[in-house]
Formats: structure tokens, C-alpha cells, sequence
């Protein structure tokens, strides 16, 4: 039967995710050190794990409000304030959503027209783009360069911004680079933005895992809030990654537009998670302390080790990645990172998954333990070794 | 950065000095040294693996010793615990509060033979008063770390 006439051209236009096609062959292989896992190694803390079984065997397992429970909203209302200096009404500017996924969906849902441009700044995580074109709108890469510590920079910006733009999406601390923008980065392109009267899809997911300062959200800066949607959850900071528990903050004109796609689509995001999720964001603080520490060691040794081995790598103040250069071998990422994979079993995912200004560059994770990333590490240096000959 | 790294290698006694420094952003000398001074200074007395015996063939046996005792004028509980816990067969001794004064745990191959240390070197010392003997049937958690099943990581952790 010839499906391609009953499936959806839009879709079908669509490529699957490049970063999963790797792991699919990951997974057949055996033997193979990983270093490729986009999520924290440690468990979900006990305490938060255990309010979400209590919620169960309580018989709290009613759907809730489609926002969400309204202790979690409120909880998320209070942390935005005082992490982040973040002012949302917990009733109207808050929704909490299956993962930072289904809020970023259905924040490019609720504001885009076919024709319409976002622009966005790669390397990046792969879903926006997808997202944006099964819109009917257009994703404008604006690559970021490791001289400019992979951020998003005014001179960069100007050019791409057309009478057809309608947002950019910033999304730091990032993956896979592991910058982070600060206060005055972000300063540095806000008048564009301003300017131009467009909106910015901010996604915060990693704004915990940060490493020497805190993260600042753009919407905290002078008359940005009104024109940020702010993406946050709970996946990396608190370890729940499979609880799929993300939320989104905005304007209520624009929360009243997604509420209703959230409505129709998904009703609410899972009861047990949010029950999870109202202990993680009352009692986790320390949690998040601890692992942010744990993380900072091994960032540490990893970037000084790829240093003395001659891989390249700027220092990341953000997320769980380094994003060392790995191109002075006359041979492309691909196949440095197939040959690392066939030659020394060490796997690790090629720039160029992360949008193709990333070509020279890979990801490493660091959300291993210490005697795992040193295995790692040491087999990459020895193939360094062998590749300078 | 002293207690981080005391902290660090509490959680795991193999770390390497050059890790450790990697990852304090110090000298691997310096690690080394301050290492050396805990060492002789005793506030880093030693370094075990943790062995789940059950899973060999190998036979033993736990027991917690509740002993009352009588302190002594001048040293107090001193002298008896440290005529005790000389005792290669004593794992630990610790000087409670409440209804009894010393634990004393205590390994051996076979039930009997702790049973006997009991009856045949701790009781009759003489400022010992009476003795309690618990068998430990299972050992769940030890030390921080869960008995059972191998540690295995979904993600492809090596442990």
C-alpha cells in the first residue's frame, strides 16, 4: 500500500532526530564505553521519588487542573522568584507540561504563522527546528563560534533579522556546548531584540547546572519579561529526566493560547510526577547543591584532560558537555568519532548532529562517574596518540 | 577544599591523586602531600574494599554485643574497651548512651564460634556485668552501600 498519500506531507518532510540514529547503533554494539547520555547519572533523590509513591498509594490519581496542581505552580512561582528574579502569577502565567518538550511545542505553536522566521542559534539541541517547520514557519540558523564562547551576539543577530522574524530561541546554559550567556551578554542583545519587536523562546532546562555564577534569565532583564516565553523542568536539575515534568512561564495573553493546545492535547502532565515535582521544588535546594558539585568536579577533570591531550576545548560553565575541537586530524567528526567508536570502543556524538555549523566539534558528556569518564578518557587519548602518529 | 577532599575519598578510597587534583583544579603534589599529613596524622586511618560475603562460598557470622560494664576510677571506659577491642575478631567498638554501655561487633566463621568468644573472652572479664548477644540474620546496607544484586547502570555506567 502506498502510504506516503494518506501521511502528512509536513511530517514526512520532517528528518528524524540525527542524535538518535546514533544511539540506535550504539545500542547494538557491545563493549562500548558511552559518553553520550544527555541526562544526570544520579538517581532521582529518595525523599521526591518517595512523595510521588505516597501520591499513589493515597489514591491521588485524579487528573489535575490542566496548569497543573496549583502548590506545584505556586512552588515553581516562588523558585523562578528567588533563583532567577522571576516574576509569574501562579494561577495564569504557569503551566506545567509533559517535559521541556511538550513546552517548547507548544510554545512555537501558539505563536507562529506560516512564514513566519525564528531564528535559531546552533549548535543546539535538535528538536527546534522540527517544531518550527511543521508550522509552516522557517528556522534561520545563526551559528555561534567557539571564539565567541558558542553565544549568541549582536553581530551575529543583526543580519538575520528580517520583517518576517518573529522570535529567536535562546537556549543556554546549552547542549550541546555547554555556554552559558551572561547578564551582560544578554544585555548586549536585548535592544536588537527590543528593536525589532520580537519574541524570545527561552529554554532554561539546564539554568541549575551551572558552574561558578548563577544562571539570568533574559525575561529578568528591563522590559523583556512581556516578550519571553520562559521553558524550564524539572529532567536535569533534579535528576527525574523520566518523570517528563517541564513548565512554561509567560504573559497570560500568550499562556491563555497554549493552555488551550495543553487542553486538547494533553490534559495535564502526569498526577504522581507533579506530586514529585511539588517535593522537588519545596525540599530539593540541596539536592541540586550536591549534584552541581559532584558535576563541577568532573567538568573540571574532563576539560583538563581533553587540554593536555590536545583536544581543544573552552571551558563550559553550564549543563553536563564539553564540546572539544576535534578537527586537527584532516578527517571530519564523523568519522573521528566512528573511528574512536570502531578502534577504542569510546563513543561519543559527532558536532554535526547539533546543526551543521557544529562540523569540527563533538559532545561529550560528563554525567558518568569519575572511574568511567577516566576509562574514557584514557582510551581517547591513547587514539589522539595514534591519529598524531 | 580540605573537607571535600576527605569528602571525596570517604565515598571512594581509590581515587587517584592525580583525579582528585583534576577535579579540585590543585597540584597533584600538593594533593599528594596533604594526603601524607592526613595519613600520619591519623585523621585518614585506612583504606578497605566492602565485601559482600554472601556472594562467595565463604563462611560467617555478625553478631552485636550489648555489654554492660563497669567503668574504672581514672580511665573510665577506656581501659576496658581497648582490652577488648584488641581483639582481632572485634570489628567495632562503640561507647553508647542509654540502656547499656559498650557495642561490640563482632565477626567470626560460624555462629559457635562467636557464640564462644562471648562465653569465653568477653564475659569474664571482670568489669564486664552482663552481655547481650544479637545475631545478624542479613546485611541490607553497610557503610552506605546496599547489599544485594550488582550496581547496574541502565545508562552504561561503569561502576
Amino acid at each position: 500500500m502506498d502510504y506516503s498519500k494518506f501521511l502528512s506531507d509536513k511530517v514526512q518532510s520532517i528528518k528524524p532526530s540525527g542524535i538518535r540514529k546514533f544511539f540506535d547503533m550504539l545500542s547494538t554494539m557491545k563493549d562500548v564505553i558511552s559518553l553520550t547520555v544527555g541526562q544526570p547519572d544520579f538517581p532521582t533523590p529518595y525523599h521526591i521519588s518517595n512523595a510521588a509513591v505516597e501520591s499513589i498509594t493515597k489514591n491521588k490519581t485524579y487528573y489535575t487542573s490542566n496548569s497543573g496542581l496549583i502548590e506545584l505552580r505556586e512552588g515553581i512561582s516562588d523558585f523562578l522568584r528567588r533563583r532567577y528574579d522571576l516574576s509569574y502569577d501562579a494561577n495564569s502565567e504557569i503551566i506545567v507540561t509533559v517535559g521541556g518538550s511538550e513546552a517548547i511545542d507548544m510554545a512555537f505553536r501558539a505563536i507562529l504563522n506560516p512564514g513566519d522566521e525564528v531564528i535559531v542559534p546552533e549548535p543546539c539541541f535538535v528538536c527546534y527546528s522540527p517544531l518550527i517547520e511543521i508550522m509552516g514557519a522557517k528556522a534561520v540558523p545563526l551559528y555561534t563560534s567557539v571564539d565567541d564562547k558558542f553565544k549568541v551576539t549582536a553581530d551575529k543577530l543583526r543580519p538575520l533579522i528580517t520583517d518576517k522574524t518573529k522570535a529567536i530561541v535562546l537556549s543556554y546554559p546549552n547542549n550541546p556546548t555547554g555556554a552559558i550567556m551572561t547578564k551582560e551578554d544578554l544585555e548586549a542583545i536585548r535592544p536588537i531584540i527590543i528593536e525589532n519587536d520580537i519574541l524570545v523562546l527561552s529554554d532554561e532546562i539546564y539554568s541549575e547546572l551551572t558552574y561558578g555564577r548563577n544562571h539570568v534569565s533574559i525575561a529578568s532583564l528591563p522590559d523583556m519579561r512581556e516578550r519571553c516565553v520562559v521553558v524550564n523542568g524539572f529532567s536535569k536539575a533534579y535528576a527525574m529526566t523520566g518523570w517528563r515534568l517541564g513548565y512554561v512561564a509567560a504573559p497570560h495573553e500568550i499562556m491563555a493560547q497554549i493552555l488551550k493546545l495543553h487542553q486538547y492535547g494533553i490534559m495535564c502532565a502526569s498526577t504522581a510526577s507533579q506530586f514529585a515535582g511539588v517535593e522537588a521544588i519545596t525540599n530539593g535546594d540541596e539536592d541540586v547543591k550536591y549534584m552541581t558539585e559532584q558535576y563541577n568536579r568532573r567538568r573540571t577533570y574532563v576539560v583538563k584532560r581533553l587540554n593536555e591531550m590536545g583536544l581543544e576545548c573552552f571551558e563550559p560553565e553550564g549543563a553536563f558537555y564539553v564540546f572539544p575541537r576535534i578537527n586537527g586530524f584532516g578527517i571530519s567528526s564523523e568519522e573521528f568519532c566512528q573511528k574512536l567508536l570502531d578502534e577504542k570502543r569510546v563513543a561519543i556524538v559527532p558536532g554535526d548532529a547539533f546543526g551543521e555549523g557544529s562540523e569540527g566539534f563533538a559532545r561529550i558528556s560528563y554525567a558518568y562517574s569519575i572511574e568511567h569518564l577516566t576509562t574514557a578518557l584514557d582510551r581517547i587519548e591513547e587514539f589522539v596518540k595514534e591519529l598524531k602518529g | 577544599m580540605d573537607k571535600k577532599l576527605l569528602e571525596m575519598l570517604e565515598h571512594d578510597g581509590r581515587l587517584s591523586t592525580k583525579q582528585i587534583a583534576m577535579m579540585l583544579e590543585k597540584e597533584e603534589g600538593d594533593i599528594k602531600k596533604i594526603i601524607e599529613e592526613y595519613e600520619k596524622s591519623g585523621v585518614i586511618l585506612g583504606y578497605k574494599a566492602i565485601v559482600d560475603w554472601d556472594k562467595t562460598d565463604r563462611e560467617y557470622a555478625t553478631a552485636l554485643i550489648e555489654l554492660k560494664v563497669t567503668p574504672q576510677y581514672n580511665r573510665g571506659f577506656d581501659a576496658i574497651a581497648e582490652r577488648i577491642y584488641n581483639y582481632p575478631e572485634v570489628q567495632s567498638v562503640y561507647l553508647m548512651s542509654g540502656s547499656y554501655d559498650l557495642c561490640v561487633i563482632l565477626e567470626g566463621k560460624t555462629i559457635r564460634e562467636v557464640a564462644l568468644f562471648v562465653a569465653q573472652r568477653l564475659a569474664p572479664l571482670e568489669a564486664v556485668q552482663s552481655t547481650a548477644t544479637h545475631f545478624v540474620l542479613r546485611k541490607y546496607k553497610d557503610k552506605g552501600v546496599i547489599y544485594g544484586p550488582a550496581n547496574f547502570d541502565e545508562r552504561g555506567n561503569l561502576n
